[in-house]
């Protein structure tokens, strides 16, 4: 499949196990990843709303920061608010440019001598470079490299995780502890990318197949594929980095400011603080919102938006079939005036303007688990 | 029942008193995944062979589908917008997409019949 040049791609420790699942792998950010498995996207996206799905996300970049000022050292590359996270808490933030954009989004999770960062599988090689020039000497970053990175989603992922580590039932959304799962320190956080209530969980790779396994035995969990991941996250109104958000994207633009604390707004100290400073009292120029169309055509990223004049006032970033929604679901960007919920606008599918309202998202309920 | 005839991409063509009846195959949708809108032609369009006829979209992608020969459209299964899905349960029947009302038999010979099409895709 792929030229011969080309770097050979990667396996997670998980791969054996994707196999024996009758998984499609396709190349996925230098890794051979599962698109879908034999019950394919749609089966695979209920799934996970209904009951409970198990995604590898392997690829995705894992590392420590260590260093007594590790968290006051991140907030001089991010706009979120690491020094008021309390021990055992994540949060979700973003690595910016001088210019405001967005070089990769991430979470970050503070245990009492340390951080523990989760970023983009396809920006890692750059997140690295950027911190070991971004942070002091006295903060060590330690990749980790050895760790597999396992999701699992869905209204009964408590229930069942709960039966191999009885104590991450009670834990409340976005936050972290280390729990021992067959014999094994794992990092268990209560996150995730679906929308749905649920659990990443950072395992050595030498027992991830065993725990994959053995949570993959219970009778409500399937595994899920990257194209159910996908369509999950985007009911969810949850952002792809590469697609909804980049490096020409502000987090104010992005409408994600609710991830700036209060400190950051006032007292900057991050790459395009000024910008985005601006932006959060003046309002960005464009904004990203949720879009339904009227009919049954999907609206695919790179879709044109137009006004009720056919004139260009955005575009889709992402957009696809919602299995949950039933119908179709988009987001993309638009000039600030036309970003109020319920604005008509259209689509610019195969040459025919397709109406369109901008909504609110998620556009399916989020299901955390707040304690 | 008139034979069945295949085009390389992944269309099948059965004719009927000169009207050709036009879907894609059970590869096709099992490669395409879930369908989840089929955007149809307009009844009494003019395509050539080759021509951008229909779009399959499932949940992966979107798909063109082409005029597998030159004519006029003539009915378009309605039944699809409904539910797409006929699509992946019965691609070679119920599942149909359009009608064309031949205009050039002669290119029903650059088709392939089922054996010649199994042994293409066997290819692939």
């Amino acid at each position: 499949m792929s030229d011969p040049g080309e770097t050979p791609l990667k396996r997670t420790p998980l791969y054996d196990l994707h196999v024996r699942a009758n998984a499609k792998m396709v190349p996925f950010a230098g890794y051979e990843m599962p698109v879908q498995y034999s019950a394919g996207v749609l089966k695979e996206h209920l799934q996970t709303r209904v009951a409970a799905g198990l995604f590898d996300v392997s690829h995705m970049g894992q590392l420590y920061l260590h260093g007594a000022g590790a968290a006051a050292a991140l907030e001089a590359l991010v706009p979120g608010d690491i020094q008021g996270l309390k021990a055992g808490r994540t949060r979700y933030t973003q690595f910016t440019n001088a210019a405001g954009g967005i070089l990769d989004d991430l979470m970050v999770t503070r245990y009492e001598d340390r951080l523990y960062v989760v970023v983009n599988a396809a920006c890692k090689a750059a997140d690295m470079d950027l911190l070991r020039e971004g942070l002091p000497a006295d903060i060590s970053i330690e990749p980790l490299e050895e760790r597999a990175l396992i999701a699992l989603q869905g209204p009964l992922a408590a229930v069942v995780f709960g039966r191999l580590a009885p104590s991450v039932a009670e834990m409340p959304f976005m936050s972290s502890a280390q729990v021992m799962i067959e014999d094994v320190t794992c990092i268990v956080g209560r996150c995730g990318y679906t929308g749905e209530d649920g659990f990443e969980i950072s395992i050595p790779e030498s027992s991830a197949e065993t725990i994959g396994a053995k949570l993959l035995d219970e009778a409500e969990v399937e595994p899920i594929g990257l194209g159910a991941r996908d369509s999950l996250r985007l009911e969810a109104g949850l952002c792809l980095y590469g697609h909804d958000i980049d490096e020409t994207t502000t987090p104010i633009e992005a409408d994600l400011a609710w991830s700036i604390g209060k400190r950051r707004r006032t007292d900057g100290g991050f790459p395009g603080d000024s910008i985005v400073q601006k932006q959060i009292q003046e309002g960005a120029p464009r904004k990203r919102i949720g879009i339904r169309p009227d009919g049954r055509a999907p609206a695919r990223g790179g879709t044109r938006i137009l006004d009720a004049t056919g004139a260009e006032i955005g575009a889709v970033t992402s957009g696809g079939f919602g299995p949950t929604v039933g119908g179709p679901v988009s987001m993309g960007y638009v000039s600030r005036e036309f970003s109020t919920v319920g604005t008509e606008v259209a689509l610019n599918v195969r040459n025919k303007a397709m109406a369109a309202r901008v909504a609110a998202m998620p556009f399916t309920p989020q299901r955390y688990y707040r304690g | 029942m008139s034979e069945m005839l295949f085009t390389e991409d992944h269309e099948w063509v059965r004719v009927e008193n000169g009207v050709a009846t036009v879907g894609i195959t059970s590869y096709a949708q099992e490669q395409l995944g879930d369908i989840v809108f089929i955007d149809l032609p307009e009844a009494g369009a003019e395509l050539a062979q080759g021509d951008d006829a229909a779009v399959v979209e499932s949940v992966k992608a979107a798909s063109d589908i082409y005029a597998p020969v030159s004519g006029e459209i003539g009915e378009v299964n309605d039944a699809l917008d409904a539910d797409p899905s006929i699509v992946n349960q019965d691609a070679e029947a119920e599942g149909w997409l359009f009608t064309l009302t031949l205009s050039d038999t002669g290119e029903l010979d650059n088709l392939m019949d089922a054996d010649a099409y199994k042994a293409f895709v066997a290819k692939l």
